[in-house]
């Protein structure tokens, strides 16, 4: 699989992205500069956590009007695979290409912990080799995660399988401890309706060996490698 | 000598000399190396670079007592931080710093500025910063402002080390009503750099460029480190506008340009801009390589209107460094930091007269030796008396407490040795990827990225202890970091230490600083474990009340297998668990003695250095060898909190049986005798260990198993994991979430 991370400024998970595409696609991706307005040719481009332009406005909000977004809104237009994780996230949101936004987390702090994810459906490109149901650890890391819909695009969201994650205690329910930041229905991450577009804010890069406290990030990023087969 | 334009400078009175904190001496000093009267730039210029705070004038004599040296220090202190050798052409290097006054009076600005400035002092010497460690105190948990200051220290140092993208891993948090009006919080940054890549500050090459980069000056934080030179006082809050404030989005970028630049071979020298800014890095350059400095002040970038040089001089705005570049290679400088859309400004060029020539407006405003002013600094050797030691405590000449299971559950649910989840939740431990053993643990452990190896990380002291004794404190601050780095199986190799300390001009509080530093030194020395960076912050006190003496350690180890790595959490049902170590049942100075009978009295557990070292080899050894699958050392709270906290790490219980002899049961369970580890091994391993023990001369003994869903020490105590756990995890949450 040929990738690419994007580095905006004050993007601080870059390089913890590129090593685990690295790791797992045994091939070297490629760097975009948020100024690049001319990006590769390549199959899946991530979007990585951190701090873009300091989260001084809205979380993502000046990265989302980079030089580089039209190149890559225009190449998800394609059909090509696009991740936004954490920061990532909130800057597809931003850019209007995942629906929502991420408010504050509820606590009003800044949250870093192994949490507990649902995957909610096996069928798509970045979850099918996981099983469907499966309770994955995965880490959090962020200020501003508490997803927000309104009711009607949270409907359609549930309806069409576009929850790919749900933050859940060790049984696999969703109860409001399970939830770190306060996201409506417990949602950790989001597909658009195509499913080509995810955003989540758990980070899986982050949990790919066991000496990191676990390799629950692997299979995330195996599922878009097996869906290129 | 250039001719110096008076028209903008006020009269230098005798008031005005003593505003400054001059003192009649250094008045008289200024004035030799001047060979006239100053202007009030230049008064300002030898007013912060002769405080305390830059000077260590009070310390200095003693600091140079302490070891600095070993086969594998590359620089020790003197320069922005120290470097060790890691093998491979690679280095580490670090520093631990205080913050202290700034974060009392705004707490999130002067704890996020503190992480900041820590991290400047590595990444100017080339390193990349891939750890942040913190050691904080904060006064009564029944004082007005120990929520406010808490809260906010803890959520300024997320706010920047979140944002730069350096994870915080591990720190120390105590409470004791001898901070109450004086806070501390010391922030320490490890990084790493190749050997050939190391970057220091001595400037050098007459007619290079001298370049300003990062944020623009403004008015904040002038005469910060004269606020560090000087005791509190209640209106210590007016102060406030010196405080300066942190935008940790610039030191990102201002980390990936200065990176990118020490790539190159464009770089002479770098320094960051510290406290008293343009001032110190420019003397510290100059006088380091021997030059002048020539500076315009008319160019350097400024955030307001009618700055005056004093202000520009004075200056602790952030994020801002000063580079001295090749001469032919400005151009290329400058659209490197114009990538990273950060000011980039060649304000100055290097001469040969060795002084600071500033102009402005087209006038020369300071015209000063920069060699006297760097190296004639005054040192004094204050009067000091000796802390008297204090009387042994027997605990047989205490009642024991009617249940020792409600005794340990109270403990491990108080306010010093309860979870500090809710602080590590707020900082980002894991951003890099290389954490391998997150805050919790003994030693907080990373990798070093792309290799095997792997750094171990802890910051100790033990206040109470260096209040009775502090002697036996400094020793004993340097061996906790010793031992925590042990056991998690890392060699230790050096310390950075952050010396707080009450007001110097008292000999009863110079005598805590020279005691603390005989210990440390005896420490250092036995333990192979040299000084190569640290800090002074003297002054810590309010309305004539000192802090405890509070000589903070920053130790760091190196591991060559990082997959050797253990934890404190047991991992079998069965497992043997084992004592390392001489149990006295030494009970003065303890957190039993403090939380259980309300005393803080007594002589501290005296360390036994070449049994510290002794008993830490042989861990080491075994961890080294694959025979323990999790250890733990004995601090605070004695062998019952360590087992407690080996019990709710693994979630499994533990059966133990104690042979105490005579030592009544809450002596030995809590006392706080020094060199001691818990280990948690298979049933084989434990003969090996044990064999090995006895023909090396090491005390050990089979206290019990692992298994069960309680913590049960037999005839004494049974409590089960979970009443454990819920004690220890929620007092911090229950503490914050209620008003003061």
């Amino acid at each position: 699989m040929k990738s690419a991370v994007v580095t905006f400024p004050a993007s601080n998970c870059d390089r913890d992205m590129y090593v685990a595409l690295e790791k797992i696609t045994g091939q070297t991706p490629h760097k975009i500069w948020h100024q690049d307005s001319d990006i590769p040719n390549v199959d899946l481009i991530a979007l990585p956590g951190g701090f873009s332009f300091g989260d001084y406005l809205r979380c993502g909000a000046m990265a989302a009007r980079s030089p580089a977004i039209k190149a890559i809104a225009e190449h998800a237009k394609r059909g090509g695979y696009v991740i936004g994780v954490c920061n990532g996230f909130q800057v597809l949101t931003e850019m209007g290409l995942l629906p929502g936004a991420l408010m504050r987390n509820a606590s009003l702090k800044f949250v870093c912990k192994t949490v507990q994810l649902k995957v909610e459906n096996s069928d798509s490109s970045f979850t099918n080799r996981y099983n469907t149901g499966q309770v994955v650890d995965i880490p959090v890391a962020h200020h501003d995660g508490n997803y927000f819909a309104d009711d009607q695009t949270l409907a359609k969201l549930e309806d069409n399988g576009q929850v790919a994650f749900r933050y859940v205690d060790e049984k696999g329910e969703a109860t409001p401890s399970s939830n770190p930041n306060g996201s409506q229905n417990n949602i950790a991450g989001i597909m658009n309706e195509r499913g080509n577009i995810l955003g989540m804010m758990p980070h899986p890069e982050r949990f790919i060996e066991n000496a990191q406290g676990g390799q629950d990030g692997r299979g995330f990023f195996e599922s878009i490698i097996n869906s290129l087969n | 000598m250039t001719d110096i334009n008076w028209n903008n400078s006020p009269d230098i009175t005798e008031d005005l000399i003593k505003e400054h904190g001059l003192s009649d001496d250094e008045h008289k000093l200024m004035l030799k190396i001047l060979g006239r009267t100053p202007t009030l730039t230049e008064l300002g210029i030898f007013s912060v670079m002769w405080s305390e705070h830059c000077s260590y004038k009070s310390s200095k004599l003693h600091l140079k007592t302490l070891p600095t040296k070993a086969p594998w220090v590359i620089h020790g202190p003197g320069e922005n931080a120290g470097v060790i050798d890691i093998g491979d052409g690679q280095a580490a290097i670090f520093k631990m710093e205080s913050h202290n006054h700034p974060s009392y009076i705004e707490p999130y600005q002067g704890a996020a500025t503190g992480v900041g400035g820590i991290l400047r002092d590595v990444f100017t010497m080339g390193a990349r910063p891939v750890a942040n460690m913190n050691a904080l105190r904060f006064g009564s948990t029944d004082h007005h402002k120990t929520r406010h200051l808490l809260s906010g220290v803890v959520e300024g140092i997320g706010g920047y080390g979140n944002c730069v993208g350096v994870p915080t891993v591990g720190g120390e948090t105590n409470f004791h009503p001898s901070y109450d009006g004086n806070i501390l919080v010391n922030a320490m940054t490890v990084g790493l750099a190749d050997q050939d890549k190391i970057f220091l500050s001595a400037a050098a090459g007459v007619g290079n460029p001298v370049i300003y980069v990062g944020s623009k000056t403004g008015r904040d934080g002038i005469h910060g480190a004269t606020m560090a030179s000087a005791e509190f006082t209640e209106d210590s809050e007016e102060k406030r506008p010196t405080v300066q404030v942190g935008d940790p989005f610039t030191e990102k970028l201002l980390i990936e340009a200065c990176l990118e630049l020490m790539s190159t071979d464009m770089v002479v020298a770098i320094q960051d801009m510290g406290a008293a800014g343009l001032t110190s890095s420019s003397v510290e350059m100059a006088s380091g390589g021997g030059v002048g400095f020539s500076l315009n002040l008319d160019m350097v970038p400024q955030r307001e209107e009618g700055m005056t040089p004093y202000e520009m001089m004075l200056s602790e705005s952030q994020e801002r460094m000063l580079v001295v570049l090749k001469p032919d290679r400005v151009k290329e400088a400058e659209a490197l930091f114009h990538k990273w859309d950060l000011d980039f400004a060649v304000i100055g060029e290097i001469t040969a007269d060795g002084n600071l020539t500033l102009t402005w407006q087209g006038n020369v405003v300071a015209d000063i030796p920069t060699q006297p002013l760097a190296d004639n600094s005054p040192e004094y050797d204050r009067p000091w008396v000796k802390t008297e030691a204090p009387a042994v405590i027997d605990a047989a000449d205490m009642a024991a407490p009617n249940d020792l299971g409600e005794t340990l559950l109270k403990m491990v649910g108080s306010a010093n040795l309860s979870s500090r989840a809710w602080i590590w939740q707020q900082y980002d431990n894991q951003v890099m990827a290389d954490t391998i053993q997150m805050p919790g643990g003994d030693a907080a452990v990373v990798r070093v990225h792309g290799t095997d190896k792997a750094l171990a990380i802890s910051t100790d002291c033990t206040p109470r202890y260096c209040y009775a004794d502090p002697f036996e404190g400094g020793k004993q601050a340097v061996a906790e970091t010793w031992r925590n780095i042990t056991a998690v199986g890392a060699n230790p190799m050096a310390i950075t230490d952050c010396l707080n300390f009450g007001n110097p001009e008292r000999p009863d509080i110079m005598g805590q600083f020279v005691g603390a530093i005989e210990g440390i030194r005896e420490a250092c020395t036995v333990l192979d474990y040299p000084v190569i960076s640290g800090n002074v912050s003297l002054y810590n006190e309010t309305n004539g009340t000192g802090i405890h003496p509070t000589p903070a350690i920053g130790g760091v180890g190196l591991m060559q297998d990082s997959s050797k790595m253990i934890k404190i959490a047991p991992k079998e049902n069965g497992d043997v668990i084992l004592l390392v170590g001489q149990s006295n049942g030494h009970i003065g100075c303890t957190q039993y003695l403090s939380i259980i009978e309300g005393r803080e009295e007594g002589a501290p557990p005296p360390v036994d250095l070449e049994l510290e070292k002794k008993n830490g080899d042989f861990v080491r050894k075994h961890i080294l060898d694959g025979n323990i699958s999790a250890c733990h050392d004995i601090s605070d709270g004695g062998l019952f909190v360590s087992l407690a906290e080996m019990a709710m790490a693994s979630g499994k219980g533990m059966n133990i049986a104690l042979n105490n002899g005579d030592i009544p049961a809450h002596a030995y369970g809590f006392g706080e005798d020094q060199a001691r580890y818990v280990l948690s091994v298979s049933a084989a391993d434990a003969d090996v260990i044990i064999s090995d023990a006895a023909e090396t001369d090491v005390k050990i003994e089979n206290i019990g198993v692992v298994g069960g869903e309680a913590l049960d020490i037999e005839d004494l105590l049974t409590i089960s994991v979970k009443e454990l756990l819920d004690a220890h995890a929620s007092w911090m949450p229950n503490y914050m979430s209620t008003e003061s």
